[in-house]
């Protein structure tokens, strides 16, 4: 049922071109699949689904669109010129649903995904770590120095953004 | 006799039922994947089709949202419940696993997706456009 909603939201985004309503949009696709992360027992993937996909995204890309254009222009393109992007799309949709046939079916508790190192976290997280959030645990644990190299990526992303804008080069911008 | 045996003869029909239960099977086995996939594509053809590039930063989030849908789904196991210990020793819980990796998948995303947002407004300073076929056009005058 979400995912019907998903799926609406995802035609609009793809059918509209006032930028605004598009943006919008994609704030609510966020939302909405935040809450079907929550129906899978994600909760913290939700939180953090709703609070930056929802949010953050959502003040990034409009301060980009007050800095660039609010109106996507019709495109010139016509339908033929757009048929390549669909096949190619339909293609590797059907490839991967191809790759997906012998995946075990959904919610099997004997999947590998499911026997092969998670029971370790589940079994040995009270004793070792002792934080009952065993997603906290292996994040911030664990996995630790992946989560270091996520806030490089970050910081990286950072210097990025503000060296593209020029934060510290004063540019002519009147030209 | 119902009325597709008498359209189709009972060989058919048996086919055709069977079709449907194997129709059936498949998309009850795994509706979550295959919905994340028509997402992907949606959010892919959106990237590839589109020429405004705030569209197409749109349009990767929207595959890179729906990947994580595919990843929660493989990581949940029917009757669990959401990772956090609780008391009861028999208690099910979900893979915590893909939890993991997906919270940092959203945080890089929002990292890439400010970049690329910030080279589209720096695009935008430099040819005054964020359409690609006019940035194209722009690049052939110039040369």
């Amino acid at each position: 049922m979400l995912f019907a909603f998903l799926i609406a939201t995802a035609l609009g985004i793809a059918y509209l071109r006032h930028l605004f309503a598009v943006v919008m949009l994609a704030g609510m696709f966020s939302l909405l699949s935040a809450l079907l992360l929550l129906s899978m027992d994600a909760a913290d993937v939700a939180f953090t689904e709703a609070a930056v996909g929802a949010g953050i995204a959502t003040i990034l890309m409009l301060s980009a669109m007050a800095l660039t254009e609010r109106q996507e222009k019709p495109s010139n393109r016509s339908m033929l010129e757009r048929l390549p992007a669909l096949a190619v799309a339909g293609a590797f949709g059907a490839l991967l649903i191809y790759a997906m046939l012998d995946a075990p079916p959904f919610g099997d508790p004997f999947a590998p995904a499911q026997t092969h190192v998670a029971p370790y976290y589940i079994e040995q997280t009270a004793r070792e770590i002792d934080v009952p959030n065993l997603v906290t645990a292996i994040l911030a644990s664990y996995r630790g120095f992946d989560t270091l190299g996520e806030v490089v990526v970050i910081f990286t992303a950072g210097i990025g953004v503000a060296l593209l804008l020029g934060g510290f080069v004063a540019r002519d911008r009147s030209k | 006799m119902n009325a597709t045996e008498l359209v189709m003869g009972s060989d058919a029909a048996l086919f055709m039922s069977g079709m449907n239960a194997y129709l059936l099977d498949f998309l009850a086995t795994g509706y979550n994947y295959w919905m994340a996939i028509v997402l992907m594509m949606i959010g892919f053809y959106i990237t590839l089709a589109r020429s405004n590039l705030v569209k197409k930063i749109i349009g990767l989030n929207l595959f890179q949202t729906a990947m994580f849908l595919l990843y929660i789904s493989i990581g949940n196991v029917v009757d669990g419940g959401v990772p956090i210990l609780t008391d009861n020793p028999d208690a099910l819980y979900s893979n915590p696993l893909p939890h993991v990796l997906i919270l940092t998948a959203i945080v890089v995303g929002i990292a890439t997706t400010a970049l690329g947002l910030a080279l589209a407004v720096r695009i935008h300073e430099a040819y005054g456009t964020i359409e690609e076929d006019e940035i194209l056009d722009a690049e052939a005058g110039d040369s």
